[in-house]
């Protein structure tokens, strides 16, 4: 996993409640047997007026001239609801977004893109929309993201402090590998196993 | 100190509790399917690690595959490529897997319960949301992202944080004709999409005790769609008596011992929940879906809302959005609505008696012109049971597709996929925008209404048929 510290870029914004990952990453772009790649097919059906993602949608944010070569996204709450799949936070990664900002993410989205570099930051319905009017008012204005002091820093100056678990802000700091760390536990697992009854063994 | 019910199951899994860090807890079972497990496996041989606990690892392949052949060739190319891919990780890495050619293929979240791989007290994951459903057991089961797959084949354990408890109650009895579905989306109407994010839930009263195991599937099935991390059910004499017998569940002392167990997987009386809502059954009419999320739910003798009556900005956007999308107006009676889809099927209703509910409207009766409409079974070993009873004939004459099993239109990854402007009775459990087809229109329903629109062409209060 890459290592998340601190990022400032442009941002842009999806201004719904709700994101679901079926949004995110139709289901048609799901039979890929790798990670990569995805970044074209994000938000397939808003993105693109046609099937074959030939013809963008002029009225969808991501497609429009002053949002280019944003990464950090902003939206509203419940992001990233629906399904399971991890090609949601693959596609925002690939397609070159590094935090998304909401007031709220699905429980599942969120986890998922914790394991892959892409840090949520949960703000206040205020600040969502304070960084939203920023952002709206001042082309080519940067927001800072900064997973240390845990802050994020608006266009204007305004700071906001947002939170995340210990543990996954020490392995998004570190980039640490999750499986390595958990197979340091493998005697406790074992131990654990041991113990099993035998209709659950 | 009292439990609840999660925290008991939650208390017994954990590996390793470290100051600081998410605990380690232990998964008993994992299933593993087609679409969200090839990066997984990668991940694995570019490691050089093995899986854990192959034993505790059951795969299937049920997203991607064909309702109308049982004959790879009938895939897409790429559709092909993951299955054919599923077969070869299972065969190199000692993973048992029910192929579209074996008897117990299914959707995966029929087949862990109806197999016995589902037991109470367990912890299940699965790369897929509507793990829930084997909540209705008494399980932890929840779904989780490819990373936290390749996690599991590796560790048989995932570091998972507690989640907060919330307590839903049906009280009373529901009136003839409503179903497990109509109470889920009763609830799901009432906190919202999501009203149960950072929770788990577990549903309790008489209207859930009286449930059967089918039943009580449906409801865990969508606890993910009120943003719940989990959904669970007290294990009882109707878990027992299910799971008795069947092919992976204990047998002899095993049984016995289980059993023992179990009797103790309830909230303890005293213990206190982060969150209760309470619903009155006898409130509950057949429930339908009339926008682009699950929470977007009404009775069958309503309308469709009017954004102008909602206060909070960011819901009327919402609101409005979904009305477009849909094609509805506000102040529509639901009755009005005519469809020209229909889908039976899905993990939230594919089983045996969805079936059996579905086909007590279609006995008979013809699918209305224009109409098209497919019944798709959860398992092989559904498909059996229904037609060991005739009710494939039932359908057929009715002029229902009878089809082989898998997610098929639930999320259209095959070729079961609706049009631009098709508006669909669909027994499964997302109406988000696109999500049958691009431009297709989803309602929500049980699989009583369902048929009983497809024999309609408009969606009909099924009460008045009891």
């Amino acid at each position: 996993m890459n290592p998340f510290t601190s990022h400032t870029g442009l941002s842009v914004m999806i201004d719904s409640a709700n994101v679901d990952t079926d949004q995110i990453i139709p289901k048609q772009f799901l039979s890929k047997v790798t990670r990569d790649g995805f970044g074209i097919h994000l938000f397939h059906d808003w993105r693109y007026l046609d099937e074959a993602g030939d013809e963008p949608n002029p009225d969808f944010s991501l497609n429009q001239p002053r949002y280019q070569g944003a990464s950090i996204l902003i939206s509203k709450e419940n992001f990233g609801c629906g399904s399971s799949r991890e090609h949601a936070p693959w596609a925002l990664a690939d397609f070159g977004l590094r935090a998304i900002i909401a007031p709220s993410f699905a429980d599942i989205f969120y986890g998922n893109s914790i394991n892959n570099g892409l840090l949520p930051v949960r703000l206040s319905d205020a600040e969502v929309q304070q960084l939203m009017d920023e952002v709206e008012a001042s082309e080519g204005a940067e927001i800072t993201v900064d997973l240390e002091a845990l802050t994020v820093t608006s266009p204007s100056g305004a700071v906001f402090n947002f939170e995340i678990a210990g543990s996954a802000r020490h392995n998004l700091l570190n980039g640490l590998d999750a499986i390595g760390l958990s197979l340091a536990c493998t005697d406790k697992i074992a131990r654990y196993e041991a113990q099993l009854p035998s209709w659950k063994a | 100190m009292a439990k609840t019910l999660y925290e008991k199951v939650w208390d017994s899994h954990v590996v390793v509790a470290n100051e600081g860090e998410a605990p380690l807890i232990y998964v008993d079972r994992h299933l593993v399917h087609e679409v969200t497990s090839p990066q997984a496996f990668s991940g694995l041989k570019v490691a050089g690690r093995k899986l854990r606990a192959p034993e505790k690892t059951f795969a299937t392949m049920d997203h991607n595959t064909s309702t109308k052949s049982a004959s790879l060739d009938a895939l897409s190319p790429m559709a092909r490529i993951q299955v054919e891919t599923l077969q070869d990780n299972c065969k190199e890495f000692g993973v048992r897997l029910y192929d579209i050619h074996h008897k117990n293929q299914g959707i995966v979240h029929v087949m862990g319960p109806e197999l016995g791989i589902t037991l109470p007290g367990t912890v299940i994951v699965c790369g897929d949301s509507h793990t829930a459903t084997h909540g209705a057991f008494g399980a932890l089961a929840f779904g989780i992202g490819t990373s936290e797959v390749e996690h599991v084949m590796a560790t048989q354990t995932l570091r998972q944080n507690k989640a907060k408890t919330m307590k839903i109650e049906v009280r009373g009895h529901v009136a003839a004709g409503i179903t497990a579905k109509d109470i889920v989306l009763a609830i799901i109407g009432k906190i919202g999409m999501d009203g149960g994010t950072g929770y788990v839930v577990e549903f309790c009263g008489e209207a859930i005790e009286a449930l059967s195991m089918e039943g009580r599937m449906t409801v865990c099935n969508m606890a993910i769609e009120m943003g719940a991390k989990a959904g669970m059910v007290a294990p009882d004499g109707i878990t027992a008596e299910y799971l008795k017998g069947r092919e992976f569940a204990p047998k002899g002392d095993s049984w016995e011992q289980a059993i023992a167990a179990w009797a103790e997987l309830k909230t303890d009386a005293d213990a206190v929940f982060d969150a209760s809502v309470v619903l009155e059954a006898s409130d509950i009419a057949p429930q339908l879906t009339w926008g682009t999320n699950p929470g977007q739910v009404v009775a069958i003798d309503g309308l469709v809302p009017n954004p102008e009556d909602e206060p909070n900005a960011t819901v009327k956007a919402s609101i409005e959005k979904a009305l477009e999308y849909v094609a509805l107006s506000a102040g529509t009676c639901m009755t009005d609505v005519s469809i020209n889809k229909v889908f039976i099927g899905s993990c939230t209703n594919s089983r045996i008696e969805d079936l059996r509910d579905a086909a007590i409207h279609a006995k008979g009766r013809k699918v209305a012109a224009g109409v098209t409409a497919i019944v798709v079974p959860g398992s092989g070993l559904v498909k059996e049971q229904a037609e060991a009873e005739g009710l494939d004939q039932i359908f057929l004459e009715a002029g229902f597709e009878w089809r082989l099993p898998g997610c098929s239109m639930c999320l259209a990854m095959n070729d079961d996929r609706l049009e631009a402007g098709d508006r669909c009775a669909s027994t499964s459990n997302r109406n988000f925008e696109g999500r049958q087809g691009r431009g297709s229109r989803t309602h929500l329903v049980s699989p009583a209404m369902a048929a009983a629109a497809a024999v309609a062409g408009h969606f009909v209060d099924i009460r008045k048929a009891y």
